[in-house]
């Protein structure tokens, strides 16, 4: 997993409630075996007609938001299956960052291990950051991961956002919960003896 | 002190605990499909890493499958490779793969229940949100990323915070007509699709005391359709008596031990919940979802609700226009094209036998095209043994064979872009039965009068 310490990147607003990992990335399109190039496919049916041309009102699809890192969505964000390849596609097309006012459990585990920030703030600073960015497209926000903080130009006091000490150790080191498992050999190996008989 | 059920299973599965709240969480039971798999073996073996558990390991090919001339290769060449993979994968590593054409293939949620893997007390993961339908057994079951799915094969255990307790008691008898399919369409309308996000809920109450396993497995399939991390169910008689002579149940001095211990598992008296919702099950009535989320779902003689929070207005519109609905509208007598039922809610034996009963002697709609797929190999074997095919079959309903199949759409059983399907499956997302195509959740009951019928109706003018 790649490190995650700051970033400074313009923001691309879906205003959406509840978005699905179905929206994210359709299931007709997990029949790769490697985690790489989903991100051709995020968003696939809002971003593409059935003949496969851009459509013109989705926002990926709009000049003054390419590029950008951090996608801003409304609450509830990543509900549905526990596909991981949704926080891959997102990855995969080069955000770092998904803002929300709340994230679905398992799509908030997946972007984790996957280096991708799942950064949850109110209701009343969602609606301010959309407000924000529709007025300006180019708005840069800055993340920084170690202040926990989200910086926002013309307001004048950073926004802290909330993540799991450790989860953040992870993110700033590039670490996974793999090594910190297997770590755990013999303490894991003692559980097994002493309750064997049930599995 | 008074436990919950679910913090008895808890405490007997902490490894220890780490700094920071975080838990080392032991896994009894991995269950893997061909689609969430071949990423984890990959990094695995990218990291000179092997199977801790292999024997703890059952794997099928469910999600990607066609549901026709399984015994022939799969047409479809990524679907192919993807099987193929898992199939490899398995042999290399040892797993126990209930593959195409295996008398135990089937749905990964249906199999592990029927052939008696899915036990109280224990802890079940899946790379497949739907893993809570295991608890309907008292078992903490639930589904995990491809990250979570190699951390299980490496080192038999998962780096979790505590989930939030809350318990949904649904008291009361269930009127005729009404199954647990509508008990959960209701209680998740009234919890919204986000309403348990960081909760493991506990499903009480005379009304889930009365459902059958199978019914149990519905309520808590769709769990995670409200946020929840899982659902748990307190095992009792019905659930040892499905549990035993199943074919991994434990036998003899085994069974007597099990039973010692899964006799203990129900919530204390006296256990404190961060989150208690009551419901009068009696009050339930046959429901529908209008919208693209499992949240947006109304008796089906109710009309679609009129927003009053201009906040969700957008969202709710589109969802709407989505589905060509309006709001403050009926449902009723709106023509339905397509008919799916399957899936990991309502593909069992009791769910087939719902139907065949209904449609004994009917026949189906002329413009209506009327799918099942069992869950199984076992359930399709057993609805041949009872006759139910030629039923179906006489009634116009074609019985294919198991999957996943249009649930998630990624084989080849699409619902075109813009037809109606009544579906008994768990989500009505946009474009998840196949691009375009508007998903209507509902029971056996209601999807099977649905197809005789042709549209919506009010099922209790139809009950015998």
């Amino acid at each position: 997993m790649e490190k995650f310490q700051t970033l400074r990147s313009g923001v691309v607003p879906l205003p959406i409630e509840n978005v699905d990992t179905d929206q994210i990335i359709p299931a007709r399109f997990l029949k790769a075996t490697t985690r790489e190039g989903f991100g051709a496919n995020l968003f696939a049916d809002w971003r593409y007609a059935a003949d496969g041309q851009p459509k013109a009102d989705f926002i990926l699809n709009d000049s003054r938001y390419q590029g950008h890192q951090i996608l801003l969505a409304g609450k509830n964000f990543g509900c549905g299956s526990s596909r991981e390849h949704a926080a891959w596609a997102l990855y995969d097309a080069g955000f770092r960052v998904v803002i929300s006012s709340y994230f679905a459990d398992i799509f908030r585990g997946n972007a984790l291990n996957t280096g991708l920030l799942p950064l949850q703030v109110s209701d009343e600073v969602l609606q301010a950051l959309f407000a924000a960015v529709t007025a300006d497209p180019q708005l840069p926000l800055t993340v920084d991961l170690g202040a926990q903080t989200l910086t926002v130009p013309g307001r004048a006091e950073a926004i802290h956002f909330d993540l799991d000490a450790y989860k953040k150790e992870c993110l700033l080191n590039g670490y996974d919960d793999i090594d910190f498992l297997i770590s755990q050999e013999a303490a894991i190996t003692a559980y097994e003896q002493q309750r064997s008989w049930i599995a | 002190m008074a436990k919950t059920l679910f913090d008895k299973i808890w405490d007997a599965h902490v490894v220890r605990e780490v700094a920071g709240g975080l838990t080392v969480f032991y896994i009894d039971r991995h269950l893997i499909h061909e689609v969430t798999s071949p990423q984890a073996f990959d990094e695995l073996t990218a990291r000179g890493l092997t199977l801790r558990r292999p024997g703890q390991i059952v794997a099928t090919a469910d999600h990607n499958v066609p549901t026709r001339h399984q015994d022939q290769p799969i047409q479809d060449p990524l679907s192919r490779s993807q099987v193929d993979k898992l199939t490899e994968n398995c042999a290399k590593f040892g797993v126990e793969l209930y593959g195409l054409g295996h008398q135990y293939q089937g749905i990964v949620h249906v199999i592990g229940p029927e052939l008696g893997i899915t036990q109280p007390g224990l802890t079940m993961v899946c790379g497949d949100s739907h893993t809570s339908t295991h608890g309907a057994f008292g078992t903490i079951a639930f589904g995990i990323g491809t990250s979570q799915v190699t951390q299980v094969m490496a080192s038999q255990c998962l780096l979790l915070d505590k989930p939030k307790r809350m318990r949904i008691t649904l008291d009361g008898e269930l009127r005729p007509g009404v199954s647990a399919k509508d008990l959960i369409l209701h209680v998740i309308s009234q919890l919204g699709t986000g309403g348990a996000t960081g909760y493991f809920v506990e499903y009480a109450g005379s009304a889930i005391r009365a459902l059958s396993m199978e019914g149990r497995m519905t309520v808590c399939n769709m769990s995670i359709e409200m946020g929840a991390r899982g659902g748990l169910i307190a095992p009792d008689a019905t659930t040892f008596s499905y549990l035993e002579g199943r074919r991994f149940a434990p036998q003899g001095e085994n069974w007597d031990r099990a039973m010692a211990y899964w006799q203990t598992l129900y919530s204390d008296e006296d256990a404190q919940f961060d989150a208690e919702l009551r419901f009068d099950a009696a009050a339930i009535q046959p429901m529908i979802t209008y919208g693209t989320n499992p949240g947006m779902g109304i008796p089906l003689s109710a009309s679609i609700p009129v927003l009053a929070d201009a906040g969700e207005a957008a969202s709710f519109d589109k969802s709407l226009r989505y589905m060509g609905f309006q709001a403050g509208e009926s449902l009723l007598g709106k023509e339905i094209n397509y008919v799916f039922i399957g899936s990991c809610t309502n593909s069992r034996i009791e769910d087939l036998r719902t139907v065949a009963a209904y449609v004994k002697g009917k026949r189906k709609a002329a413009h209506v095209e009327a799918i099942i797929v069992p869950g199984s190999k076992q359930v399709e074997l057993q609805a041949i043994a009872e006759g139910i095919d030629q039923v179906l079959a006489d009634a116009g309903f074609e019985l294919r064979e198991p999957g996943c199949s249009a649930c998630l759409a990624m084989n080849d059983d699409k619902i075109p872009a813009g037809a109606y399907c009544v579906s008994t499956s768990n989500r009505n997302f946009e474009g998840r039965q196949g691009p375009g195509a508007r998903t209507l959740l509902a029971s056996p009951l209601v999807a099977a009068i649905t197809a005789v019928e042709g549209r919506l109706v009010d099922i209790t003018q139809y009950l015998n």
